[in-house]
């Protein structure tokens, strides 16, 4: 069951068992984005607050799995206090490591679509940049899981859209 | 279609407490000799699609290799070929529920969701308007829920949702109310997500008392109960082929011969007309009428064999096996994990087919299934298409484990086997 370890690191069970920024701050002042995964019904609400370019908060609510869970525990810890341009930036670096790079998609997200050149060179995936994000690393072997990964990722890059 | 020499009599196949003999019946389906993580496959998911047995898998070879020709018009000996070959497949699986005229009360779609379609689409079209009634059910599959609601936004129609009780059955107790002034009532003969096997026969009576039609979504039920739509009373019934061991990209549509011949054509195109002017057409009788275009010939062809296949084992006794392994399975997840898995559905019996839906601790279905592939088993987590049911049951997903007559006791054990694996793996999540 070496596989089943790789994906389920300590560190996913762990933001899974005690989820980090758990709740839905108050709108308004806080930006609301959903996003739904509509292959298992999973779904996440993003609710952030943009102020002098900075995330100044972020909480996560909604329901999934292990990994939806845990990805979006671990995004809401890395963002949490960053200024916008650098979470974008982690963002990109995210969804390039989840991308399928050795598959016949080429270099495209879960959807196929193409990930477009990020500020850094979307080949090179900075493990220290991700910090603990790298535990989901396992996720990309189990190509179906990807698009709960990037769930909340993609909520947030929705509103982090809508509020530019 | 020839059955090839692996093909099973009742005598050979039955054995004692009312299992198939589940050893030989594997050897048919090629696909069981593979292996997944270095183990066996362990298939729990035909309610998804069934495995297909070598005589389906050499008809469609057989029809490629020596026959295959559009069908229809053709006068060339392998065209006169393809259109026998595929009008005997109407005839057979039409014979297969029952029918009494099943050259032209058969229809092919692309599959159930397509029959269903169809019936929404053409007969909607010509039937209702706004405010009519159409009732349906909590426990419907989504093809039976959106294109009734796509119909509703269109026209104006009113749906009615009969409830499930507590035990995941029909509340039936004010059907006759829901039924008042409906004009079509549409019911699943037995739940993708329940198991459960719906009273159709009564439920026909009620309907057209109230001078409603009945549409009956067989997609789980015609590949694992015997079907006689004489009994089940039902104007409609819609199936596909890759759940009944037949191939892919091919469904039923059974509809009354008189039913069918007043309703206008679903798609438009080449096959479904008489006579074709600038301006106008004239349409074909059914079931020409509503097959545009190229059918799928050999899926015809496959799926003949799958009822040649379905029905050299009997579905009597496909039913008995499915019925005494849904109860084992039931009573040893109970007996083995106790109140950590919910099931959810009818308990065990006539009314229960073999589907069974259930939640594991908190464990998210997602999860369960993605150790339980590491077993080697195959369950399908999810909403099932059935949202509104999954609502009606408080959870976002279950997982689902669904039998055919190549399951065995062993099967459930190796699935308890892994459960309790995915509960260790996130104790305390």
């Amino acid at each position: 069951m070496a596989d089943l370890e790789e994906l389920y690191r300590e560190i996913i069970l762990d933001h899974y068992r005690s989820p980090r920024n758990r709740g839905e701050l108050p709108v308004p002042p806080a930006h609301r984005v959903e996003g739904f995964n509509p292959l298992c019904g999973d779904e996440v609400v993003v609710t952030l607050i943009v102020n002098d370019d900075t995330v100044s908060d972020i909480k996560i609510g909604g329901t999934g799995c292990s990994i939806s869970q845990a990805s979006a525990s671990l995004m809401s810890s890395a963002v949490k206090g960053k200024p916008v341009d650098e979470v974008r930036g982690l963002i990109h670096t995210f969804k390039s490591m989840m991308s399928v790079h050795q598959s016949t998609l080429g270099d495209a997200d879960e959807d196929g679509r193409q990930i477009e050149p990020g500020p850094e060179d979307p080949e090179l995936v900075d493990s220290d940049a991700l910090g603990e994000l790298a535990a989901l690393q396992g996720v990309v072997k189990f190509p179906v899981r990807i698009k709960c990964a990037t769930l909340s990722w993609n909520a947030l890059s929705q509103g982090l859209d809508e509020l530019s | 279609m020839d059955m090839t020499d692996g093909a099973m009599t009742v005598d050979d196949v039955e054995v004692a407490s009312g299992y198939l003999d589940v050893e030989k019946l594997r050897r048919d389906f090629p696909i069981l000799a593979e292996r997944v993580h270095d183990r066996r496959i362990v298939y729990l998911d035909s309610a998804a699609t069934s495995l297909t047995p070598r005589p389906v898998i050499d008809a469609i070879s057989k029809y490629y290799e020596t026959t295959h020709a559009n069908v229809h018009r053709g006068v060339y000996a392998t065209a006169e070929e393809a259109t026998r070959l595929y009008e005997e497949a109407r005839i057979k699986v039409g014979r297969f529920i029952g029918a009494t005229r099943p050259g032209e009360e058969v229809v092919f779609t692309k599959n159930a969701t397509e029959a269903l379609n169809l019936i929404a689409s053409s007969w909607g079209h010509a039937n209702l308007k706004e405010n009519d009634v159409v009732v349906l059910t909590e426990m419907e599959h989504h093809s039976n829920i959106v294109p009734w609601i796509m119909l509703s936004e269109e026209l104006g129609i009113e749906l009615r949702y009969v409830p499930i009780d507590g035990s995941g059955r029909l509340d039936l107790s004010n059907f006759d109310e829901f039924c008042d002034g409906a004009k079509l009532v549409c019911v699943s003969a037995m739940s993708n997500v329940l198991g459960t096997i719906n009273p159709i026969t009564e439920m026909s009576k009620v309907a057209h008392d109230h001078g409603a039609l009945v549409v009956v979504d067989g997609a789980q039920s015609v590949p694992h109960l015997p079907v006689d739509i004489q009994e089940l009373g039902a104007d409609f019934l819609a199936f596909s082929g890759h759940k009944m061991m037949g191939p892919t990209g091919i469904g039923v549509l059974w509809a009354n011969a008189t039913i069918l011949e007043a309703m206008p054509p679903f798609l438009g195109g080449g096959g479904m007309i008489l006579d074709v002017k600038p301006e106008k057409f004239l349409p074909a009788d059914p079931p020409d009428r509503f097959e545009a275009g190229t059918p799928p010939i050999a899926e015809a062809v496959g799926l003949a064999a799958a009822v040649d296949y379905l029905q050299s084992i009997g579905m009597g006794q496909i039913r008995s096996h499915e019925r005494s392994l849904t109860a084992f399975a039931l009573e040893s997840i109970g007996e083995k994990l106790g109140d950590d898995c919910r099931i959810f559905g009818p308990p065990a019996g006539d009314d229960r087919g073999g589907v069974m839906s259930f939640s594991y601790r908190d464990v998210h279905a997602h999860d369960i299934a993605q150790v339980l592939d590491q077993y080697g088993v195959c369950v399908r987590p999810g909403h099932h298409c059935a949202k509104p049911l999954m609502r009606k049951l408080g959870v976002a997903a279950t997982a689902r484990a669904s039998i055919a007559l190549y399951n065995s006791e062993d099967d459930i054990n190796v699935l308890i086997e892994g459960l309790v694996e995915a509960g260790r793996l996130f104790a305390n999540a």
